[in-house]
């Protein structure tokens, strides 16, 4: 019997957006921008290419191991855990923000290659390995901590639901790799938006029933850079490799933060403005252009976008944030059904 | 560059973590060092969960008494009982930290059952239970102000008069060494999964700590006690959980035989795991074996149970694979899966060399012996990891400031440019870590012998001596890669020697130690441990230790 196919070897050919600070490159690495080239900050990179033999199923870390060990030793890449647990290997791949570990070559390889490279809204280090810096201290922007509620007697636990932790884990389930910050929309061209990731565990502990600073936190999370700042665009919604849906767990924080009476702040304005303006078929590069004279950083006011999308869905049209058709449009109408489930 | 801490604390594990955490409360400074951001360690891929006797009817002795049994009584009765008193209130801390447990009805924490155990008391967030606990600890140590040397990687331990005062660490992404200097060391880096292949490890767990600890003078303790697991996928080696057989999964050879009912007529597929692993590997040795695998078949149980409660290896088999469970029988194999021995502590987490503490999977106080059960890793990591902060931070206190180091920080950089300016000749990191580890894996793996072990002692010298001319592929400086896997590398060859000396001298089979030269456990020789001390170019010498026995005496072990 077969195992698995795992002997069946293909062809492929990966695509490498080199970056070396120290200047050095291969004579056959060509010149070029990251893909679609939008991010003035991003450095030029060169494009190298390899080929490797793999087994069918193989997945894009396979190829960056195979390279790294057996062609060319300079290429830099994270990686640990290779089965999407540890959240190092987050990369641009064909543009787009996935887990190397986690993309099947096959289903990746385009026009015969599979282009992998660091994203370019964010520093990079050196070729795949990026700064995380913004992705960290955004973390620590949020106060990603449990301030308690009096302890419990000792040796026992709070009594709390189980529903109301299965409410926090799909929070918890976040390995905090940066897929979901390097595509935002929003963070692209506003570096002072906290960033999906941020967001969600700051709904994390602001939901927590074991806190005792949910007030205090839903008035932070509500200034300039927090839950006001989202522009829906879904992305991270989309390249979250673990089901967070960080978009998800902003509207809950925004609702919870209505409900506190963080309605009236700076960060607030009309929703449908933006959502016309924001009229972005593409990616980063139109909308890069539109920010400073829309100055639509802190948009959405909450009250105003909700119930206006709940009743486009409701009318079986997507709400106007919506501005692709995207696989997941599914997933979003479902999210904005299970939250929308608590505003009534 | 020079830094001055009370407390460096290597590695940002469970272990690492925890002990940073207890350090700082007790207000000395701590620092960690870890060579990958702490989320990224290896205590993020445990499942399952951590024990502990909290539930009503449950007792720490019966935990204890699990335990020990498990270890094939070569655990210290002593440690065992540490661990399993104080689990209770380590557990609830994190419950109190802000760990998701799942409930049970009444809003208590809830249990799952899990292997080895005479009760249910595994506490478990999901399936995510180690990424549940670190992300919470690594809030907590922010909470807490610990500084954190991310992406630096360690290269040697700064010994002064005979104490351990620092660490010598690579920044990544510059390239510069340092010294962190301290008045104590805490080793928590971690285990050594990828010295073998394949192993359910992630590609990070080289065995570091155990390389510098040793090369510093700490005897490494049950060095041979290797842990396979039973179903590990084929080519990637990732771990198919115990729970498949726990819903009633077969094991099936080439033939269509499910085999296990030769070998475990009672328990089936449910004995414990070094019998299964030892069932497996038998059937493969004798031919009845796919590629070097064996099946794992979850057909029978149906869409339900398969995509409900095993998802997240239905998805594996199929990303990876391309297998669908439902439909096909998927090939497994044992894969290496945790190291039971490490460098010796007592159960304050200090090391024979003063100033040198450990814990974690590096380190062995004593509890887990032949054969670690499931659950009492992450238990380990956080029980001896305050301890050993704890202590170290009272230690401290005894320890002048530190002035010297600069010598070794030269000497150091000396090393690694030569290292970079090693000219080419053919042998590089990943070929001589694949020879070592899949040698490691054909001798030193779930049965050994005589001759194999000493055919493995024969190959580990030779790598050792290929090494010498391991060249680095990569010039830079700026996150060198090459650099550090050629000196993990450095770090396992010295681990590997460590493992094959003591599987020799150790003439018996008990836990993971399956000698088919010595089929039977023999206490009257063997109920001791076995201690490998480091003597530069000479061979190791070794040393034994009584085992503790407290009040459960050594009996045959049956399930
Ligand atoms: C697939 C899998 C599932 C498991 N499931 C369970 C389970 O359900 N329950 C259970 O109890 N146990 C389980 N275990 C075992 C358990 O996860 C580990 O034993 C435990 O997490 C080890 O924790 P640690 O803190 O000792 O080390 P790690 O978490 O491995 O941390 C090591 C740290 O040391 C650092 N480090 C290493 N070398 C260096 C260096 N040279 N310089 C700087 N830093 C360095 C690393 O960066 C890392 O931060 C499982 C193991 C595996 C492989
Ligand atoms: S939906 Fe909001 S948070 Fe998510 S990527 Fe778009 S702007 Fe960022
Ligand atoms: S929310 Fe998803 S994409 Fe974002 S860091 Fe967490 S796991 Fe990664
Ligand atoms: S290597 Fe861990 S997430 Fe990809």
């Amino acid at each position: 019997m077969e195992a698995g196919g795992s002997h069946v070897l293909m062809k492929f050919t990966i695509e490498v957006g080199r970056y070396n600070p120290e200047g050095t490159y291969a004579d056959d690495a060509k010149q070029g921008a990251p893909y679609p080239a939008p991010w003035a900050s991003s450095p030029p990179r060169r494009y190298q290419s390899y080929e490797v033999d793999l087994p069918e199923h193989a997945v894009v870390l396979d190829a960056l191991i195979e390279i790294r060990e057996y062609q060319d030793e300079s290429v830099a890449v994270r990686c640990a855990c290779r089965s999407a647990i540890c959240g190092s290997c987050a990369m641009w791949v064909n543009g787009h923000a996935h887990l190397a570990c986690k993309s099947k070559l096959q289903e990746f390889t385009k026009d015969g290659k599979t282009r992998v490279e660091s994203p370019p809204s964010m520093p990079v280090i050196r070729d795949l390995v990026w700064d995380m810096k913004p992705f960290w201290d955004n973390h620590r922007r949020v106060t990603p901590w449990l301030e308690n509620k009096p302890l419990p007697p000792p040796m026992q636990e709070y009594r709390v639901t189980n529903e109301a932790m299965e409410e926090l884990i799909q929070e918890v389930t976040c390995i905090s790799c940066g897929c979901c910050l390097m595509d935002c929309e929003s963070f692209a061209v506003n570096k002072d938006f906290m960033g999906p990731h941020a967001l969600a565990k700051a709904y994390r502990y602001a939901a927590d029933p074991r806190d005792d600073e949910t007030q205090k936190r839903l008035g932070e999370y509500s200034q300039q850079g927090g839950v006001w700042d989202c522009t829906h665009c879904f992305e991270c919604v989309q390249q979250c490799p673990k089901g967070v849906e960080p978009l998800e767990q902003i509207l809950k924080l925004r609702r919870m933060a209505v409900n506190a009476g963080y309605t009236h702040n700076a960060g607030t304005r009309h929703a449908d403005a933006f959502a016309e303006s924001v009229k972005h078929s593409g990616r980063l590069n139109e909308l890069t252009l539109l920010p400073k004279s829309v100055g639509f950083f802190n948009v959405l006011g909450q009250l105003a976008t909700l119930p206006s999308a709940f009743n486009m869905i409701r009318a079986g049209k997507l709400p106007p944030i919506i501005h692709k058709t995207i696989p997941g449009v599914k997933r979003i109408k479902a999210i904005f059904d299970r939250v929308g489930g608590r505003f009534k | 560059m020079i830094t001055d801490h009370d407390i460096v604390v290597l590695g940002a594990g469970l272990a690492g973590m925890r002990a940073a955490l207890e350090a700082a409360r007790n207000g000395t400074s701590v620092a960690v060092v870890t060579k990958v951001h702490p989320l990224r360690s290896h205590s993020n891929a445990a499942q399952g969960g951590i024990n502990a006797a909290i539930g009503e009817g449950d007792t720490w002795e019966s935990h204890a008494f699990d335990t020990i049994k498990g270890s094939d009584y070569l655990a210290d009765q002593d440690a065992v009982e540490i661990m399993c008193r104080e689990a209770p209130a380590d557990v609830m801390e994190f419950e109190h930290m802000g760990v998701i447990f799942y409930r049970n009805a009444e809003g208590k924490l809830g249990t799952r059952a899990f292997g080895g155990a005479s009760q249910a008391r595994t506490y478990f967030v999901g399936d995510i239970t180690g990424q549940a606990l670190l992300v919470t600890l690594y809030d907590q140590i922010l909470k807490a102000g610990v500084k954190v040397y991310e992406e630096w990687f360690a290269t040697s331990l700064y010994m002064e008069d005979g104490r351990c005062r620092g660490v010598v660490a690579l920044e990544m992404i510059t390239g510069e060494l340092h010294l962190l200097r301290a008045k104590a060391v805490i080793n928590g880096a971690g285990g050594v999964g990828r010295l073998y292949e394949p192993s359910t490890n992630a590609l990070i767990c080289t065995g570091d700590g155990y390389g510098l600890a040793y090369r510093a003078g700490a005897p490494l303790m049950d060095m041979e006690m290797v842990q396979y697991h039973p179903t590990t996928l084929a080519g990637s080696g990732f771990l198919m959980t115990e729970a498949a057989r726990g819903e009633g999964a077969y094991l099936l050879n080439s033939e269509g035989d499910r085999f296990m009912k030769t070998y475990a007529p009672k328990m089936v597929e449910l004995a414990s795991r070094d019998v299964v692993s030892r069932s497996e590997a038998t059937e493969i040795a004798a031919g009845r074996g796919i590629d070097g695998n064996v099946l794992l078949d979850l057909r029978h149980l149906g869409p339900e149970i398969v995509l409900k409660k095993l998802p997240q290896v239905h998805e594996m088999a199929l990303d990876y694979l391309g297998l669908d469970m439902l439909k096909d029988p998927i090939p497994v194999r044992p894969g290496m899966h945790y190291m039971m021995g490490g460098v010796k502590t007592d159960a304050n987490g200090a090391t024979q060399v003063p100033g040198l503490y450990a814990a974690g999977e590096v380190a062995c106080v004593s509890v887990h012996g032949g054969n670690r059960l499931g659950a009492n890793s992450l238990l380990d990591t956080i029980v001896f990891g305050r301890h050993s902060g704890k202590h170290a931070s009272e230690y401290v206190k005894t320890v002048p400031d530190s002035k010297g180091g600069e010598r070794l920080l030269k000497s150091e950089q000396a090393r690694i440019s030569d290292l970079l300016a090693r000219p080419y000749t053919g042998e590089t990191h990943a070929r001589l870590r694949l020879e070592l580890a899949t040698m490691m894996d054909k001798y030193v793996g779930v049965y050994r012998d005589e001759a194999g072990l000493e055919e493995a002692l024969k190959k580990q010298q030779d790598l050792k001596k290929r090494y010498a001319s391991v060249a680095v592929g990569d010039k830079g400086r700026v996150y060198n890669q090459a650099l550090t896997f050629a000196l993990e590398l450095g770090y396992m060859i010295d681990v590997a020697e460590t493992i094959i000396r003591s599987a020799i001298l150790r003439k018996e089979s008990r836990g993971a130690q399956a000698r088919t030269d010595y089929p039977q456990r023999n206490d009257a020789e063997w109920l001791k441990h076995i201690l490998v001390h480091f003597r530069g170019d000479k061979a190791p010498e070794i040393t034994y230790l009584p085992v503790t026995i407290t009040k459960w005496k050594p009996e045959a072990r049956t399930y």
